[in-house]
């Protein structure tokens, strides 16, 4: 089985974001980035996969900027095989993205495409969700667990009611979640190995697919800062305050 | 600050490093140290890393390249979550297995070297003895040529993974006084005669195993001789060098912990009706840490970089082993009075390293001694 995992750069989960004076974005300069921890569960899954010998290869695919080669190189030393770059500096959408990827889909024929759920930095929740649809192959979402079967993989995902198991067909799409697995940390080794795997570069013109956004971002802003909060005596305060101060009841 | 030589593959051993002590020490850290030891499987974990494999062949386990950078990462990574007596007994091995990489047969490198190199083993350097450290040219354990035999006698101490450690490597004299007398020798532990005691009632450093050993009439195979008698000494002398440099990041990483605890604690805490850093005081406190943070670092890249191009610093190697170490002392300081009685509560980073910050300006060449050594190489 060959499976195709999808990476995003983002700005690395422990960073503080600042948004921009003219409220167009976050700041982005000299901030640390990294692969979208929701992505590097994905490359975990796989690379266990092939571990397992339920793989022979893994193909990392990202959509981005020069620089979104190392997050490709990241994917490659925690054990992935090769990679592709969609290189644009572009603001690319989870739409534009999906489309992109369902040419490489096309093109690679894998049997699998594992991705995050969602990306950290816009959390859009979108992208593998609009692959399946445009490949028309099923698809397991916010998955816990991954487990293979003849010609399909059950899947367990985690939805609000509890967990919900799933049998899926491949070729399939499925999209990580948080407790699937915890990712690796590449050893020193595999981190000068990766730089001589091969990452092939293409443009989104390659594939024919119209990346220009359909969105556009009005204003972005910082959430408003919480006030503390104020301990009540009695139950009948608390009716009172409910009432009549914050008028929800 | 913005590090010029930084490189992808620079940046993503130090992520690598910092998520293995993030992941595997920092949790279990505090509880090891009180309980002043920690599980072998860390050492393997270490080795999986890479972490003791740099300027050895692959051939024997090692990565086959060095890179100073990479060293002075992964010292500031481990030294910022673990406990000094964790990263010294990880560490002990790095200072012997330089000499074994420089010395050794093609043979004994490949019967030690991938034990100690993938962390299944451990190696310890000992040279200190109960009559002197810094000073080598006066050691007086003695190895007697007896046939293919050489026999050993004498006593080390301070031996920082000596109690656990397979391999040692041992300086013993074989001739006249002086570094020219000199020859080292690997030692097994269980040789017959070869005994270690360990000294577990330190000031910090509860974690590592730090030993005496005791060397009585023991028989080392003559090929057991890593290099002629007092050449060896250069060997020795170039590994103090890294030694330095690792003493010196650890420093920084240990610095930079307590700035971090300072500062979040001074978040936090309120004083006079207000965050204590909201304080003149205290923001001069920490402006004063961040800047000898900075300077330190700035200093070590650059020592880092001089060591790439293949010299040896060896003055500027000096210089910033006691620059760290009072970088370090004063950050530990000023952290506790930061944390007032917060600080002064076991289990906490900041106490703990408040007391190793004494290891450190005295192992690896003492404060006293890196200076003298400095100012003889200002050939003044």
């Amino acid at each position: 089985m060959k499976i195709l995992v999808p990476v995003k750069r983002v700005v690395d989960y422990n960073v503080k974001v600042r948004v921009k004076p003219d409220q167009s974005g976050v700041d982005l300069a000299n901030v640390k980035m990294s692969m979208n921890p929701f992505c590097e569960i994905a490359v975990e899954e796989a690379i266990r996969m092939k571990e397992k010998g339920l793989a022979e290869e893994i193909v990392v695919i990202s959509i981005g900027p020069t620089q979104a080669q190392e997050t490709i190189r990241t994917a490659l030393a925690m054990g992935a095989d090769r990679g592709i770059l969609i290189q644009t500096d572009e603001r690319v959408e989870p739409l534009a993205v999906a489309k992109l990827l369902a040419k490489v889909v096309e093109e690679e024929s894998p049997e699998l495409v594992m991705l995050g759920k969602q990306a950290i930095d816009d959390d859009s929740n979108a992208t593998g969700q609009m692959l399946a649809a445009l490949l028309g192959w099923p698809q397991a979402t916010f998955a816990s667990a991954v487990e293979k079967e003849d010609g399909s993989l059950k899947v367990t995902r985690e939805i609000d009611g509890g967990l919900q198991t799933l049998s899926v067909s491949l070729p399939a799409v499925v999209t990580s979640d948080l407790r699937l697995n915890e990712p690796r940390y590449a050893s020193l080794p595999n981190i000068m190995k990766a730089k001589r795997k091969p990452i092939d570069t293409k443009s989104p013109d390659d594939y024919g697919v119209d990346i220009s956004p359909r969105l556009e971002v009005i204003k972005v802003s910082e959430p408003p800062k919480r006030k503390g909060g104020v301990k009540v005596e009695t139950v009948a305060e608390l009716v009172d305050k409910l009432k009549n101060e914050a008028g929800v009841i | 600050m913005k590090n010029p030589f930084e490189t992808p593959e620079r940046a993503a051993f130090r992520d690598s490093v910092e998520r293995f002590v993030k992941r595997e020490i920092a949790p279990h850290g505090e509880d090891w140290d009180e309980a002043g030891d920690f599980p072998w499987e860390l050492h393997e974990k270490a080795g999986a890393l890479g972490l003791f494999g740099f300027g050895i062949d692959e051939a024997y386990g090692g990565l086959g390249f060095d890179d100073a950078f990479m060293r002075l990462e992964s010292g500031i990574a481990l030294a910022y979550g673990a406990p000094g007596g964790v990263n010294a007994s990880l560490g002990a091995r790095n200072i012997m297995t330089g000499p074994i990489a420089a010395l050794a047969s093609d043979a004994i490198k490949a019967e030690v070297l991938p034990g100690i190199v993938s962390g299944r083993e451990g190696g310890a350097l000992a040279m200190t003895e109960p009559s002197g450290g810094s000073d080598l040219s006066r050691l007086t354990a003695s190895a007697r040529r007896d046939g293919d035999t050489f026999i050993l006698d004498g006593e080390k101490t301070f031996i920082t993974g000596g109690m656990k450690a397979r391999w040692f490597v041992v300086g013993a004299r074989t001739g006249g006084e002086g570094f020219g007398g000199i020859s080292l020798f690997l030692v097994e532990a269980g040789t017959p005669g070869f005994t270690r005691t360990a000294l577990d009632r330190k000031m910090g450093w509860w974690s590592s195993d730090t030993a005496s050993l005791h060397f009585d009439a023991v028989q080392v195979p003559a090929h057991r001789q890593l290099g002629e008698e007092g050449v060896c000494l250069l060997a020795i002398m170039n590994n103090f060098n890294y030694e330095r440099l690792a003493l010196a990041a650890g420093c920084l990483g240990m610095a930079r912990r307590c700035f971090d605890d300072a500062v979040a604690w001074a978040k936090q805490r309120e004083t006079f009706g207000k965050p204590l850093i909201s304080h003149q005081v205290i923001r001069h406190k920490i402006a004063d840490m961040s800047a000898r943070i900075d300077a330190l670092h700035a200093y070590l890249l650059h020592i880092a970089w001089t060591l790439n191009e293949g010299e040896i610093p060896a003055a500027e190697l000096a210089k910033v082993k006691f620059t760290a170490s009072q970088t370090a002392e004063y950050c530990a300081s000023q952290a506790m009075q930061i944390l007032g009685g917060a600080g002064y509560l076991r289990g906490q980073a900041v106490e703990r390293i408040y007391r190793e910050v004494k290891v450190m300006a005295i192992g690896g060449g003492s404060e006293e001694i890196m200076k003298d050594l400095a100012f003889r190489q200002m050939s003044l």
